[in-house]
C-alpha cells in the first residue's frame, strides 16, 4: 500500500511528467517535498512509498534527505524561522538581530519554544543581502521571505502565529507528546539516537 | 541611470505579466527565431554580441552554445537560478520583475541548440519564485509560446522547474545536474563538460538567469546595439548586487567597466557611520580582499580589470567593508559558509573548510596563537587546486588574500 501514491495520484503523474520517462529518480526532490508537506517532515514510510514509485532503494531517497537542507528528517515545530548571518547580513546587525530574538523567545539557535510552534535556526545565504536582517519562514504551506527585519516585526509575526493556533484549536504535536526536551537536546548536541540518559552518562565520563 | 535592458520592470510596470511584456515587443525575438533563422544563425548573433556568462566565470555565451556535441541526441538546456553566493541577490530580481524576458531567452537558447526540452534549476528557498514561474509557463503555454509546433514549425519546447533543497554546490554546473537527476549535488569529473556530456548523459548547455535575459534584446536590436554598452572586451549591462557596510544597498545595473568608486559613492552613496572603505569583496564570499585604495576605487569593473588589483568580477556581488570591521572576524564568517556548504566529495575541500573553520574560531576570538595564522595559511595551500570543483578555491580566497593583505589584523 503506497500512502503517498493513493493520496496524491494527480500530483506525482504531473511531477513524473516534467521528466524523460527512463529517468524518473530525477523526481525524488518534487515528491520528497510532497511527502514533506504531508507530514512536515519525511517519514520512514514516506522514503519507502518514494523508493517504490522510483524503483530505487529506500537508502538512495534517505541520502537525499541528508544531503540538502531543506528537508526534514525528523519532527519539529511547526513554523521554522531561518535567519541569515552569513557575512553581508552580519554587517547589517544580524548577528544582534538572532540574538535578541533568541532572548525574547527564551531558547537558543536550533530550539523549539515551549508551545512547540516555533524553532529558530540560523542558515546561510538566502539571496536577499540587500534587506538584512531577513529571514525565511518554512512551514507546511512551503517557504515565505520576511525581509528587513526587527525584533518587533519578528517578534509581532510570532504572536500572530501563536494567536491563529489558539483560533483554531489546534495544539502542536510536540506539546502532546511533552517531547520537546528531547528535541531541543537533539537541537543543542547535533543529532543522535542516545538518549538523554545515555548522553549525560557520556558526558559525565568525559566524552564530548 | 540610462536605460534598462535587464531590470526593466523598473521602467516599465507590469511586465511581470504576459500581456504587458507582449506589448513591449516580448516573444517577437522568439517568434523571430523560430521562423526566419537557422539555430547555427542564433549562436552566432549571439557569439557576434560578445555576450558572456554572467553566473561568474565570464566564459563566451556563443562559444558554449557551439560547443554542443550535434552527434548525441537529445540536447537540453538548463537555467542557473540557484543564486546563493553571500552577497547576490540580482537573478531572483529579474525573475520576480522580468520573468518573461528570461524565459524567452531560456526558449530561444533552446531553439539554438535544438533542445526539446529546458530546465530551470532553482535554488529551494525560492519556493514561491518557482510557483510563479510555473503559472508564467503555463500562459505561456496557453499563448502558444510553448507546446508542440510552435509558430507553425516543427519545433517544440517545454520548460520546467526544478526546485533544489538548500545546496549552494548545486549554483556548480555539473552538481546541478546531478541533483536534477535525483542525486547528491556534487560536482563531476571534467572533462567531459556539459555541452558533450550534461543532463542525463546528454549535450546540454548552462546558463545563468542575467546571462540568458540578455538574449531576447541581443536577438530584438542585434549585436551591435549590444556592444554600444560596456567595455571591448566586456560588453554589456551588468547588474551589480550591492551590500555590506553601504547607505543604499541593492541591485545597479549599470554598464560593465564603471568604476568601483562611481557604484559605491554614487549610486550606493557611501558607507554609513562616517566610516572609511577598508576593502571590497568583488564576487561574494568567494572574492579574494581588494585593498580600497584610491587606486582600486578607479579601477573599472569588468572581466579585465579586476584581475591587476589581485581579485576576479566574478558574479559582480560587491560587499563592501568598512574600517570597523576586522578581517579575523571577516574570514571566519566566510570560511563557515564554505565548512557548511562543502559537498564533502572532495577530501581536500571538506577536511581543509574544516580545519580553516576550527582555526579562524580560534583566531576570530582571540584565542589563537601567532602559528595558528601560519597553519591557516598552510591548510589553505593544501586546498588549491586540489578538488574537482572551484568551491574549495574559493574557500581561500578570502582567507589568503586577508592575511596577506591585511596583516595589522592578524598581529595580535
Amino acid at each position: 500500500m503506497n500512502n503517498l501514491l493513493s493520496k496524491y495520484p494527480q500530483e506525482i503523474d504531473k511531477i513524473l511528467a516534467k521528466y524523460p520517462l527512463d529517468q524518473k529518480r530525477a523526481a525524488v526532490m518534487p515528491l520528497l517535498y510532497l511527502a514533506q508537506r504531508e507530514s512536515g517532515y519525511i517519514t520512514k514510510q514516506a522514503l519507502q512509498d518514494i523508493a517504490d514509485i522510483l524503483a530505487v532503494s529506500i537508502t538512495e531517497v534517505a541520502s537525499i534527505v541528508g544531503f540538502y537542507t531543506l528537508y526534514r528528517a525528523e519532527p519539529g515545530g511547526k513554523y521554522r524561522l531561518q535567519v541569515c548571518t552569513d557575512l553581508p547580513c552580519a554587517l547589517r546587525g544580524a548577528d544582534q538581530f538572532l540574538e535578541e530574538l533568541c532572548a525574547n523567545l527564551g531558547i537558543k539557535v536550533g530550539e523549539t519554544t515551549p508551545d512547540g510552534l516555533v524553532v529558530i535556526e540560523e542558515v546561510m545565504c538566502l539571496a536577499g543581502c540587500d534587506k538584512a536582517p531577513l529571514f525565511q519562514v518554512q512551514s507546511g504551506e512551503g517557504l515565505s521571505y520576511h525581509e528587513s527585519q526587527t525584533v518587533e516585526s519578528a517578534l509581532a509575526l510570532v504572536d500572530q502565529w501563536r494567536s491563529e493556533a489558539r483560533a483554531t484549536g489546534a495544539s502542536h504535536p510536540l506539546k502532546e507528546d511533552g517531547d520537546l526536551e528531547s528535541v531541543n537536546i537533539k537541537a543543542e548536541q547535533g543529532f543522535t539516537s542516545l538518549s538523554k540518559e545515555d548522553r549525560l552518562s557520556i558526558q559525565e565520563r568525559g566524552g564530548q | 541611470m540610462g536605460e534598462y535592458i535587464l531590470l526593466r520592470h523598473r521602467q516599465i510596470p507590469g511586465i511581470n505579466k504576459l500581456e504587458v511584456y507582449r506589448q513591449n515587443r516580448g516573444f517577437e525575438a522568439f517568434k523571430k527565431v523560430i521562423t526566419t533563422m537557422q539555430p547555427d544563425e542564433v549562436t552566432e548573433v549571439v557569439k557576434a554580441s560578445g555576450l558572456r556568462g554572467r553566473g561568474g566565470a565570464g566564459f563566451p555565451t556563443g562559444l558554449k552554445w557551439a560547443f554542443t556535441d550535434k552527434k548525441a541526441w537529445p540536447h537540453y538546456v538548463v537555467a542557473n537560478a540557484d543564486e546563493s553566493e553571500p552577497g547576490t541577490f540580482k537573478d531572483r530580481e529579474i525573475m520576480e520583475g522580468n520573468p518573461f524576458q528570461f524565459l524567452e531567452g531560456v526558449a530561444i537558447a533552446a531553439y539554438a541548440v535544438q533542445a526539446s526540452a529546458a530546465y530551470v534549476y532553482l535554488r529551494g528557498e525560492f519556493w514561491q519564485l518557482a510557483n510563479s514561474l510555473d503559472g508564467f509557463l503555463a500562459e505561456m503555454e496557453s499563448a502558444g509560446f510553448l507546446g508542440e509546433k510552435l509558430f507553425g514549425t516543427e519545433y517544440s519546447l517545454h520548460i520546467y522547474t526544478h526546485l533544489g533543497a538548500g545546496a549552494y554546490i548545486c549554483g556548480e554546473e555539473t552538481a546541478l545536474l546531478e541533483s536534477i537527476e535525483g542525486k547528491l549535488g556534487q560536482p563531476r569529473l571534467r572533462p567531459p563538460f556539459p555541452p558533450a556530456f550534461g543532463l542525463f548523459g546528454k549535450p546540454t548547455v548552462v546558463n545563468n538567469v542575467e546571462t540568458l535575459t540578455n538574449v531576447p534584446l541581443i536577438i530584438d536590436k542585434g549585436p551591435q546595439w549590444f556592444r554600444a554598452f560596456g567595455t571591448e572586451k566586456s560588453p554589456g549591462m551588468k547588474i551589480f548586487s550591492l551590500s555590506g557596510c553601504i547607505n543604499h544597498p541593492g541591485n545597479y545595473e549599470l554598464p560593465l567597466g564603471t568604476t568601483f568608486r562611481e557604484l559605491i559613492f554614487d549610486y550606493g552613496g557611501g558607507l554609513p557611520g562616517g566610516h572609511n572603505i577598508k576593502a571590497i569583496m568583488p564576487a561574494g564570499a568567494s572574492s579574494s580582499m581588494i585593498v580600497a585604495t584610491q587606486q582600486a576605487l578607479d579601477t573599472p569593473m569588468d572581466y579585465e580589470s579586476v584581475p591587476s588589483l589581485g581579485a576576479q568580477l566574478g558574479s559582480a556581488s560587491i560587499i563592501v567593508i568598512d574600517d570597523s570591521v576586522k578581517m579575523d572576524w571577516l574570514i571566519n564568517k566566510t570560511v563557515h559558509f564554505f565548512a557548511h556548504e562543502s559537498c564533502g566529495k572532495c577530501t581536500p575541500c571538506r577536511e581543509g573548510t574544516y580545519w580553516m573553520r576550527y582555526l579562524t574560531d580560534r583566531i576570530a576570538t582571540g584565542r589563537g596563537a601567532v602559528e595558528d595564522v601560519q597553519l591557516l595559511q598552510a591548510v589553505a595551500n593544501q586546498i588549491k587546486n586540489k578538488c574537482l570543483c572551484a568551491l574549495g578555491e574559493f574557500s581561500i580566497e578570502a582567507v589568503l588574500s586577508s592575511i596577506e593583505r591585511f596583516k595589522e589584523d592578524f598581529a595580535q
